[in-house]
């Protein structure tokens, strides 16, 4: 038995550091462009905490999943937003082709006007 | 067509992050070993940025908690600035990039931890960062900033690396309001939500700031203004934080888009507005507002404060470089000197400021008609005249000029300014009260338009400003800004910036500007 993880995790690291098996492997693009699991290695933390360590910290809801393919933190349970809103922001997170230049400037001109986007 | 007002602007110093120039005003308030310890950081002391570089080694990716304002995607929101990304380093490749960074940049006296996530949520990787760099370069000071979840299990950790400086992000300090800007924590192996997530974080906050204050280690709150979520609440924190024993409190402004993928970007959360956080960042800094000048950088900045030479320092280059022990040494001797260098020319700038304080900036006229020089205001007058002279001369309201500088000095071309400090001069002096980005309305890209859209632009960052002080300007804005009712003013090029402000408030003083309240000039702007 093992989790995994799948391709809406945006690479943010925090599971990697809480897995008491190092079980988990960072992405090194181009060939693992996301965070993975060693199935092997995992045992959804059985033994060691009531509750498996990387699914009670990975802030991405669907990103881990169990071995039926269900989402430990299914969509609309860490954020509150719903479904439509969280899909609405992947598709621009795969729009964005350069996310840093992007993002910073329309982001920050529109704060600084004080606009409401 | 160019007015010729000036001279062009040269190039000074090295600073291309935007001057300023009363880090004595600025400092004011605080006790002496503690300006002692800040004199020397960017971060910190305003006038030091000019003077001192510092860097941020991208070690700690990890993050254990979820603020409203970050989707993680990016890196860490409460230090840096959203929607940025930087690459991951090893602590090995974090020291070597800042060894090879030191020794190409003598002016380097600060390492920062600041993410992409939270360092105490990688504490590994952070301390063994530390621990290696005090060995090969002791010179340079450390220090972290973390959003303060883990901070009482490692403050005893944080002393034994000698970091001098930590900054921990607190938002709130009640936690109906901390629910409503971080949903959960990561806490003690499980996830917790709500009111409760926050009420620990809050927490562990309070109990951190205590025990680095109790250690002697110097913190920095910042806190995220969030319009309508702890704008009213923010008082009450830095009343809190500065009773415990925070040196400094810093308000930086929420920057939210639905780019971002954050909560508050999707729901439609705003920023505060130039005006807001101004209002905010007066109530909680008071005279301490040595942050003004804070860029809000990335987690991987390099460089002065203001520009970012991280891309000169690519991975390859460094990994390609023989760093030994020789290379460590004479790098290490560079900038020793370079540090006596500065020493000196901070003293002489300290001078020239004095000297321009009493001569040039002139003096207050008295109704009475006897010149004040303006240094000595507060001294009474000692051979009592004329009743009418007796009430104090009439102090002249506040007013909010913007300067087009580099290095300190009024050297920039309006045209060319991609930062005006924005100063408030009164019969105290001139304080610096924050800076205003032209680049935050013009990203000089198609989206921006034509040039007479980037101009109004501008002109809007400028709003509340009376003046505005440049080496030189064209023609059309020239027109446009006084039509704003904004004054451009080329007379004071290559002065120093705080000097010259002063020396055209006198001028208006002198000219019957000033007698309105400042309350109403604000409060129309
Ligand atoms: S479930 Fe536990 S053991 Fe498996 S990868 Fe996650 S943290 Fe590691
Ligand atoms: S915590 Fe989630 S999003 Fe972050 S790297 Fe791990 S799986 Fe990916
Ligand atoms: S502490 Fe920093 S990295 Fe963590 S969620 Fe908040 S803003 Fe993001």
């Amino acid at each position: 038995m093992a989790l995994a993880i799948v391709d809406s995790c945006v690479n943010c690291w925090a599971c990697l550091p809480v897995c008491p098996n190092q079980a988990i492997q960072a992405a090194a693009p181009p060939d693992l462009p996301h965070f993975s699991i060693d199935a092997m290695a995992c045992s959804e933390c059985l033994g060691d905490y009531a509750r498996p360590q990387c699914a009670e910290i990975c802030p991405v809801e669907g990103a881990i999943v169990d071995e039926l393919g269900d989402a430990l933190n299914p969509p609309g349970s860490l954020l509150g937003l719903s479904p439509a809103q969280w899909q609405d922001v992947q598709q621009r997170c795969v729009q964005q082709g350069n996310p840093q230049q992007d993002t910073t400037q329309r982001a920050n001109t529109s704060a600084a006007r004080g606009e409401t986007p | 067509m160019e007015l010729p007002v000036t001279a062009p602007p040269t190039p000074t110093g090295g600073c291309s992050a935007q001057g300023c120039g009363s880090s004595e005003r600025q400092q004011a308030g605080l006790p002496d070993d503690i300006r002692r310890r800040v004199q020397d950081h960017p971060c910190y002391s305003e006038e030091a940025h000019h003077h001192f570089a510092r860097m941020h080694a991208a070690v700690a990716p990890a993050c254990n908690i979820q603020c409203h304002y970050c989707n993680r995607k990016y890196d860490c929101a409460n230090e840096s600035r959203p929607g940025v990304v930087s690459e991951v380093l090893t602590p090995e490749q974090a020291v070597r990039k800042t060894l090879v960074v030191a020794a190409a940049i003598p002016q380097m006296s600060v390492l920062g931890i600041a993410g992409p996530g939270d360092p105490l949520a990688n504490p590994e990787r952070v301390f063994a960062t530390f621990r290696d760099l005090a060995a090969k370069a002791p010179d340079i000071k450390l220090c972290v900033s973390t959003n303060g979840l883990a901070l009482p299990e490692h403050v005893d950790e944080l002393a034994r690396h000698n970091i001098e400086h930590v900054t921990i992000t607190i938002n709130c300090v009640d936690p109906d309001i901390g629910a409503q800007i971080y949903p959960w924590i990561f806490w003690q192996h499980r996830r917790v939500f709500g009111r409760e997530a926050a009420a620990i974080l809050i927490e562990q906050q309070q109990k951190g700031l205590e025990m680095l204050v109790a250690r002697g280690i110097l913190v920095k709150v910042n806190s995220v203004l969030i319009p309508g979520v702890n704008d009213r609440h923010l008082r009450d924190v830095s009343r809190i934080v500065k009773a415990k024993g925070a040196f400094l409190h810093n308000v930086m402004p929420l920057i939210s888009a639905p780019e971002h993928g954050t909560f508050y970007g999707l729901s439609g959360q705003r920023g505060p507005t130039p005006a807001e956080l101004q209002a905010v960042q007066d109530d909680c800094e008071g005279n301490m507002n040595m942050m003004r000048h804070c860029r809000q950088c990335r987690a991987d900045a390099v460089g002065l404060l203001g520009e970012d030479r991280g891309a000169e320092f690519t991975r390859e280059k460094i990994d390609a470089m023989l760093i030994d022990e020789e290379f460590t040494r004479a790098a290490l001797a560079r900038r020793v000197e370079m540090r006596q260098r500065i020493d000196a020319e901070r003293q002489a700038r300290a001078q020239e400021r004095s000297a321009q304080a009493t001569g040039k900036a002139g003096g207050i006229v008295s109704p009475c008609g006897t010149a004040t020089p303006a240094s000595s205001q507060h001294v009474i007058t000692l051979h009592r005249p004329a009743r009418s002279c007796v009430v104090a001369p009439p102090p002249g309201r506040p007013v909010r000029m913007a300067v087009a500088a580099k290095g300190g000095r009024v050297a920039v071309h309006f045209g060319h300014a991609r930062e005006f400090l924005v100063y408030e001069a009164s019969a105290d002096g001139a304080r610096l009260i924050g800076h205003r980005q032209t680049d935050l309305y013009c990203s000089g890209d198609d989206s921006c338009g034509d040039a007479a859209s980037v101009l109004s632009r501008t002109i809007a960052a400028l709003a509340g400003c009376e003046v505005v002080l440049c080496a030189k300007i064209g023609f059309e804005p020239w027109s446009k800004l006084e039509a704003a009712g904004i004054t451009p003013n080329g007379e004071h090029a290559l002065e120093d910036a705080a000097a010259a402000v002063m020396a055209v408030w006198h001028e208006m003083l002198a000219a019957g500007r000033l007698a309105a309240s400042a309350d109403d000039t604000r409060r129309s702007a």
